[in-house]
């Protein structure tokens, strides 16, 4: 389904079901060069058992309008004008990557309006090689390259998404691809990095939260290290908040690798 | 652990889609020989009838076994993810009735396998969906060729029995500019030789008998999405782009981003059509996988010289193999095939049908069979068989005379290939 969300027409998976305002919300936000698709077994069954959905597209990404996120602070002002655009007195925010960083500002300034955080393979900070960074804009086909090489733990994924012979190293290519060239006047991979690599608000951003927060983290990640999680799952815990850690033995790509567990982990969460 | 750095083609030939099996230990795929799986719970039941969850239902929609082949295949294709079926032809259906119906149109190479031609003039003409044929080499007829209902096109990386070489790149392009997908046989070439992905194509399917199983044992095919083509932004798709009734009402675009080709042929194809790939022919084409860059380079080798002995024997009129400078085809596929343009190919003897069934018969190695990339070499009379319904002018059209002879040059000794084909041409000759 579409919002009107600043102005510019916004795409929202909702799952397959329709949107009840009677149910409690998930809203979930994807990664650097990613979108809605991303999340697709997660979203699906928690819109099928009780929740409503709301998987983004970020502005400027695939489905989309809008100029694409320059920060996370823009990207987290966002996600409270999408809250309110769908009329959410309240949300459970759920991220990836880049997107566990934009539901970390955002949890920190929508305080009670926020019900849940969950931060998927995040690290704060989130820094990008300046290898990387100069790849993405220069040679950004390769640079999808290294990051799909990256990303993944396994040669053998279980089924996932596109059910069981999806390949998801050639997925994943694919879906960067097609998101780099959704948007012909900026490059949202680009900046998307740059708005990862600048984020300098995490520290004060955890302890501003007022839900219970769920890392779910991979201990083979080498995009987002498990250890590069530590700073924030410290902060949390001495700023008092209600903290739970989920290891998984997958790469970066929790949704994929590992769906079931990735989904258990949120599920039982939110359940809280 | 780390991840995997990046692995190379031989490396994905041998581990892509599998593991030592985590209940047993097993190195080795197992074969799973069972129809269905025991769900968790009704809810684990109904989430994955509903793909909530992904997982195994029921064999003839997916199973353990098929699914590592399914992986490896896109792997090797540079795909995002393929499906199994139970030959080539149901995988070139399957891959047509996932994007069309009645009323559809596709433009296809003229140089096609005969089942494919007749599928395509014959078989779904009855059902609604008409074919354009052009050479693959006429560029222009490939563009003007398209209508506004076309939803396809469609050829071989190699064509048959000439071996013109699809210009991929091209053809790919004139796909795009019209909003429609390429889609491309690479049976003959296999991945080894040939990535259509890579070059612009969007789906593309193999018999699987053939050089990907190697050992002429199993019926079986396998159709792969690159996950490039964007059925949206083309408008031309409603299968794919608006809520289908048949599954839950699922927008196809919406579920996958770049997976909605894959999400319908499976939920709808296989589960209506239902032309799947057991396990135990999915196990034994890996097998066949498993060494498909050794074998593919046997071949190329054996090939060359069994060419290079026909081309200067004095009883042959002529031999059709892009490798040579007199082939059509012979720069494009310096371009596209280095590596080889396959062990497939045709060759003229200076004879009539006589002579030509005296030629067959004399031959002990190769096997005369219907069939071609096994590991044992193979030869038959296309006029008499393969394209025995094709008119005089029909097979002068594709290339074919009483005389042609089709090999399908395998791994033996190659000096013993030669001494057979010699030994052959002499009794022909008498």
């Amino acid at each position: 389904m579409y919002f009107e969300v600043n102005g510019h027409r916004t795409y929202c998976y909702t799952g397959g079901k329709s949107f009840d305002a009677a149910k409690p919300t998930v809203v979930f936000l994807h990664g650097v060069l990613n979108d809605h698709s991303v999340w697709g077994l997660q979203s699906r069954y928690l819109a099928n058992h009780g929740w409503n959905v709301l998987a983004v597209d970020l502005p400027g990404h695939c489905r989309s309008e809008g100029e694409a996120p320059g920060s996370v602070e823009e990207a987290a002002q966002f996600t409270t004008a999408l809250l309110d655009a769908a009329g959410l007195a309240k949300a459970a925010l759920v991220g990836h990557s880049w997107g566990s960083l934009i539901a970390l500002e955002a949890a920190s300034r929508l305080k009670q309006r926020v019900s849940h955080l969950v931060l998927v393979g995040v690290a704060y900070p989130m820094k990008v090689s300046k290898a990387l960074l100069d790849a993405s804009l220069e040679a950004p086909q390769q640079a999808i390259h290294m990051i799909n090489v990256f990303s993944r733990a396994t040669l053998a994924p279980p089924p996932s998404t596109l059910g069981p012979g999806n390949w998801v190293w050639g997925s994943s290519t694919a879906l960067h691809r097609r998101v780099l060239a959704s948007n012909p006047t900026t490059n949202v991979f680009h900046r998307g990095f740059k708005a990862c690599d600048s984020y300098a608000s995490g520290e004060a951003a955890i302890a501003a939260i007022s839900c219970p927060v769920l890392f779910v983290l991979g201990t083979e990640d080498q995009m987002t290290q498990a250890r590069a999680a530590q700073m924030l799952i410290e902060q949390a815990k001495a700023s008092g908040k209600s903290v739970k850690v989920a290891r998984l033995p997958v790469g970066h790509h929790h949704m994929t690798e590992a769906p079931d567990e990735t989904l258990f982990a949120i599920r039982d969460f939110l359940a809280q | 652990m780390p991840g995997y750095s990046d692995p190379g083609f031989d490396t994905l030939a041998l581990h892509a889609g599998a593991e030592p099996d985590p209940a047993t230990g097993a190195r080795a795929v197992p074969i799973h020989l069972t129809t269905s799986f025991v769900f968790e719970s009704s809810d684990h039941a109904a989430a994955l009838f509903n793909l909530e969850r992904s997982g195994h239902v029921y064999s003839r929609i997916s199973n353990p076994t098929t699914a590592v082949l399914e992986q490896r295949v896109a792997a090797l294709e540079e795909g995002i993810g393929s499906i199994a079926t139970a030959s080539g032809q149901a995988a070139l259906h399957l891959s047509i009735a996932t994007l069309m119906g009645a009323g559809s149109h596709i433009v296809a190479s003229t140089a096609l396998y005969g089942g494919s031609q007749n599928l395509l003039h014959y078989t779904l003409r009855r059902f609604g969906i008409s074919t354009t044929f052009v050479k693959p080499g006429d560029i222009d007829g490939w563009r003007a060729a398209i209508r506004p209902e076309t939803k396809l096109l469609f050829g071989e990386t190699i064509g048959n029995p000439g071996l013109e070489v699809l210009d991929i790149p091209q053809i790919a392009g004139i796909a795009h500019d019209a909003g429609v997908p390429l889609l491309v046989d690479s049976t003959l070439t296999s991945p080894y030789l040939l990535q259509p992905l890579a070059l612009g194509a969007d789906l593309v399917y193999h018999s699987a008998t053939k050089f990907l199983s190697g050992h002429g044992t199993v019926i079986g095919g396998i159709v792969v999405d690159g996950g490039s083509f964007d059925w949206e932004r083309s408008g031309k798709f409603a299968e794919l782009t608006q809520p289908y009734d048949g599954f839950h009402n699922m927008v196809f675009t919406e579920e996958s981003t770049v997976g909605a080709f894959l999400l319908r042929a499976r939920r709808e194809g296989l589960r209506d059509f239902g032309a799947c790939m057991s396990p135990h022919t999915a196990w034994l084409i890996l097998q066949g996988i498993e060494t498909l860059p050794l074998r593919m380079a046997r071949h190329m080798g054996n090939t060359a010289k069994v060419v290079e002995f026909l081309a200067s024997h004095p009883f042959v009129a002529r031999v059709g193999h892009p490798m040579l400078a007199s082939h059509p085809s012979h720069a494009l596929a310096r371009k596209l095939l280095p590596k080889g343009a396959g062990s497939v190919f045709s060759f003229d003897i200076k004879g009539d049908r006589e002579q030509g069934r005296k030629f067959i018969d004399a031959l002990k190695l190769f096997s005369h069979l219907a069939n071609v990339g096994d590991c044992r070499s193979l030869v038959i009379h296309p006029a008499s068989t393969t394209h025995f319904r094709m008119t005089d002018e029909a097979l002068a059209a594709g290339g074919i005379t009483q005389g042609t002879i089709r090999l399908s040059i395998g791994l033996e000794d190659p000096d013993d290939l030669i001494d057979d084909l010699k030994r052959a041409l002499r009794a022909a000759e008498k």
